[in-house]
């Protein structure tokens, strides 16, 4: 391939080549930079949750009448709950991860700490773990025995006597390894505010209810509260994952049945918790795969007209070179080795400009920095492009036959 | 003169469609994007109460211990949520020209009429300067008075749709409506008023957006009958049940001035304020903030990055759709130097090659421009069926609307503008000499 006569023809348009030059390096710096943002979103939403997502329905309840003993209510609803055939395990919670309602707690290692540890998500529940499927891999579960009500934690908050308090806790393995890296944790204690609790249980994974993000989203616990029945809490029921709509329709009859003065205020399969937590992540992501199929389409098709029309005004230079002895493969190859040329240069400032694009999108939008494998599959993609759509006019270029150089026009 | 550019710009469009379509295509594309986008942006960073925007401000303190106080490195947390106390202080020194406290509660609303069932909606617990604060218009009846709130009285103002559903729009002042279990005397009947976002209760919980809040309840009255607050933050271990005398912040302080200019003076107030508290012991950090309604809704992020994302994206991705057609642009006159010689020959001035091109290329923006006008029809419906609470909101309006054909002719001109010169610049004697 003889490259001078290119670069000499390419350097007498200056402005029609640069012009394209510019065009696949704007187009290369904002799809390098939205695949990565994709990406980022993708990872997102594969976020592990270590509970058994399609086996789970939860139901949300608003009492019309305030009961008179919230704590009777919930225990009865649960025996009605556990009834309902096909359902293996039923549990109150006040959060269900990825629920986006959330309650949350700041944790210290010393009570003399200046600023908590970390911020971890609370459960509060009985048979939680179990009814979720968050598998335990150290130590025991809480035990029915070690529950306490919530008002009495209340009290006890108010005049600052600790002694009625759940002292026990199970919490996950990421929480674990953050609080003491290394270390076997349980019988270990750490305070929520004054007071202590001790480890006895460690969970592989339970994700929060607000987990935004990436980093934090696996710091739970579960406490041995018991709520009762009230606004911010739901019954979470454990089926088989092909009976969860006929075991979500039964349940909620048999919750009206138990107690007609409620409303319903939700009623889902776990997936759709799932799929409401992400559906901004999706969206976005559905954005940016449309933009990228248009700039990509928009590029080409700059590509094929402005090529179309290099082609049409050299007619005459590509009979006089088919005259002087060029096959039509080498007419073929020169337009493809022009616009190789042109795409390197677009890619170059192109590399370039997605990398000062990411050093932005760093400062503002709190990204990670763009990984380097980005530059040459984004500089592959643009060069397949350009070539695809250079193949139509150069194949025009290579049909024009010699007799042309022989005409005045 | 412009009646034969026109002419010859059409002719000259016609001879290379797929060309002219590609231009108009792309060029479509990226107004459709970013009229799309801009939309979005404006219909969420708008000022969603123009005529006193500057007057409102938003006054914020620290109330946090003093474990991990660092001078001049915090600010007020909690996007300026205040304790019960002294928001009431606040209110009690008037200071400003209207004051007022305001929470949101999840009311339930139970309709007199059998059969009809229960209903949850936004409620708002508020003091009395709370609707002539915000010029929300009233229909029938008004507000209540300090008095009001002080004496825990069970007066209610209800919104126009609440008044739709339960007295189908007549005048209900008078009425018992029962909410949260206890009955309320309505007083007051707004007009339909929904400032959008819903800047008075952003952070409060409850949606940004929408048809707005359905009651609005004295703050003391709803409390004393246990209504709770949507958004609270302790930052001590802290008995919920009593929230006024705990080290726990619901509420927010909205002041009204009689002109922005007094808003030194009313921080100066501010700051002091915090001294005596710290003084008493109940403080132990002096800083305090007064952002204006427009400053309050940047603090709070009202507009997502996501959609600040976007349009920087749909703004990049025009940029390349005017790159495209200045090329393309270009390459056609390129092509077209033996009909500019001629005309050049037969006496057209470089000005009048140089208005014919740009005729060109503006009649090209018009085109993109509808087109651009029909994409941005598709990419609203697209973002109405997006999972956002202002989603319902995206339509185009008037000024949009003229925009795009602005942003379209401007962008297709300046896409003209360097074939255009390259046109007018050619001396005609070599063109025709090549033929």
């Amino acid at each position: 391939m003889e490259w001078r006569p290119i670069l000499s023809t390419l350097r007498r348009h200056r402005i029609p080549a640069s012009l394209l030059v510019l065009e696949i390096a704007l187009t290369c710096a904002i799809v390098c930079n939205a695949v990565f943002l994709i990406g980022q979103r993708l990872q997102h939403m594969q976020m592990s949750t270590g509970i058994d997502e399609h086996a789970l329905v939860q139901i949300q309840l608003a009492e019309i009448e305030p009961s008179p003993d919230i704590y009777a209510r919930a225990r009865e609803d649960l025996a009605v709950l556990r009834q309902v055939p096909g359902v293996q395990a039923a549990a109150l919670t006040n959060q269900v991860p990825l629920g986006i309602s959330s309650s949350n707690s700041s944790i210290k290692l010393d009570l003399a700490q200046r600023q908590p540890t970390l911020n971890a998500g609370t459960y509060f529940g009985l048979d939680l773990p179990q009814t979720m499927g968050a598998r335990l891999v150290a130590g025991r579960h809480l035990q029915a025995d070690e529950a306490t009500n919530v008002d009495v934690v209340l009290k006890a908050l108010a005049t600052g006597d600790a002694k009625q308090l759940p002292a026990v806790t199970v919490i996950t393995q990421a929480m674990a390894q953050r609080l003491w890296p290394g270390q076997n944790p349980l019988g270990r204690t750490f305070y929520i505010g004054p007071v202590g609790v001790r480890v006895v249980g460690v969970l592989a994974d339970l994700a929060r209810a607000n987990a935004y993000n990436d980093a934090t989203a696996h710091y739970s616990m579960v406490l041995p509260v018991f709520m009762g029945v009230g606004q911010n809490q739901s019954y979470l029921i454990r089926t088989r994952p092909q009976d969860r709509q006929a075991v979500l329709k039964a349940a909620v009859a048999a919750l009206k049945k138990a107690d007609p003065q409620r409303v319903v205020t939700r009623q889902r399969t776990y997936d759709e918790v799932r799929s409401k937590f992400f559906e901004n992540d999706r969206a976005m992501a559905g954005i940016l795969v449309g933009v990228i199929i248009a700039l990509l389409t928009v590029t080409a098709l700059g590509i094929v007209g402005l090529a179309s029309f290099w082609v049409a005004q050299r007619r005459r230079m590509i009979g006089v070179r088919r005259a002087l002895g060029a096959t039509r493969r080498n007419i073929l190859n020169y337009f493809q080795a022009e616009n190789f040329v042109l795409a390197t240069f677009g890619i170059a400032l192109g590399m370039l400009l997605a990398y000062a694009i990411n050093l932005f999108l760093m400062l503002h939008y709190e990204l990670p920095r763009l990984p380097a494998i980005y530059f040459p599959v984004g500089a592959v993609v643009l060069w397949v492009i350009g070539q695809l759509a250079v193949l139509g006019p150069a194949l025009r270029a290579a049909a024009v036959p010699p007799v042309v150089a022989t005409r005045s026009v | 003169m412009f009646g034969y550019y026109f002419h010859l710009a059409v002719r000259s469009l016609g001879r290379n469609r797929v060309l002219t379509a590609l231009m108009v295509l792309a060029l479509g594309l990226g107004i459709g994007a970013c009229i799309t986008t801009l939309t979005v942006l404006k219909l969420l960073s708008g000022d969603p109460i123009p005529q006193k925007s500057a007057r409102l401000f938003h006054p914020e303190v620290d109330p946090l211990p003093a474990q991990g106080y660092v001078p001049g490195q915090s600010k007020p947390p909690w996007g300026g949520l205040m304790p019960y106390a002294d928001a009431m202080n606040l209110l009690h020194a008037g200071k400003a020209e209207r004051q007022a406290v305001m929470a949101l509660t999840q009311a339930k609303v139970e309709p007199r009429q059998l059969g009809q069932k229960p209903f949850f909606s936004d409620g708002v617990m508020t003091t009395a300067a709370f609707f002539q604060m915000f010029d929300a218009p009233f229909k029938y009846g008004s507000g209540w008075s300090e008095g009001d709130g002080e004496s825990r009285a069970r007066v209610a103002v209800i919104a126009d749709f609440l008044n739709d559903k339960l007295y189908a729009g007549r005048n209900s002042v008078g009425e018992t409506i029962r909410i949260n279990d206890h009955d309320y005397r309505i007083v007051g009947v707004l007009k339909p008023w929904s400032p959008q976002p819903r800047f008075y209760a952003v952070g409060l919980g409850g949606h940004s957006y929408g048809n707005g809040d359905a009651v609005y309840l004295p703050l003391q009255s709803a409390r004393a009958d246990g209504m709770d607050p949507q958004n609270v933050s302790c930052w001590e271990a802290a008995d919920i049940k009593h929230l006024e005398t705990s080290p726990c912040v619901f509420v927010y302080v909205w002041v009204e001035l009689a002109d922005a200019a007094d808003a030194g003076a009313y921080e100066t107030f501010l700051s002091n304020y915090a001294q005596q508290q710290i003084a008493t012991g109940r403080f132990h950090r002096p800083e305090v903030a007064l952002p204006d309604v427009m400053r309050f809704m940047r603090d709070a992020q009202v507009v997502p990055d996501d959609v600040r994302l976007q349009a920087g994206l749909a703004f990049g991705f025009l940029l390349i759709c005017v790159v495209n057609t200045v090329g393309l642009l270009l390459a056609k006159c390129l092509r077209r130097s033996r009909e500019i010689g001629v005309r050049r020959a037969l006496g057209a001035t470089r000005r009048t090659i140089f208005a014919q091109f740009m005729v060109e290329s503006a009649l090209i923006g018009l085109a993109g421009g509808v087109l651009g006008l029909v994409f941005a029809e598709l990419g609203l419906w697209a973002i109405r069926h997006q999972p956002a609470q202002y989603a319902a909101l995206a339509r185009l309006d008037l000024a949009m609307f003229a925009f795009t054909f602005v942003v379209a002719v401007l962008a297709s001109l300046l896409a003209g503008v360097l074939p255009a010169w390259r046109a007018c610049m050619l001396t005609p004697a070599p063109q025709l000499k090549a033929s």
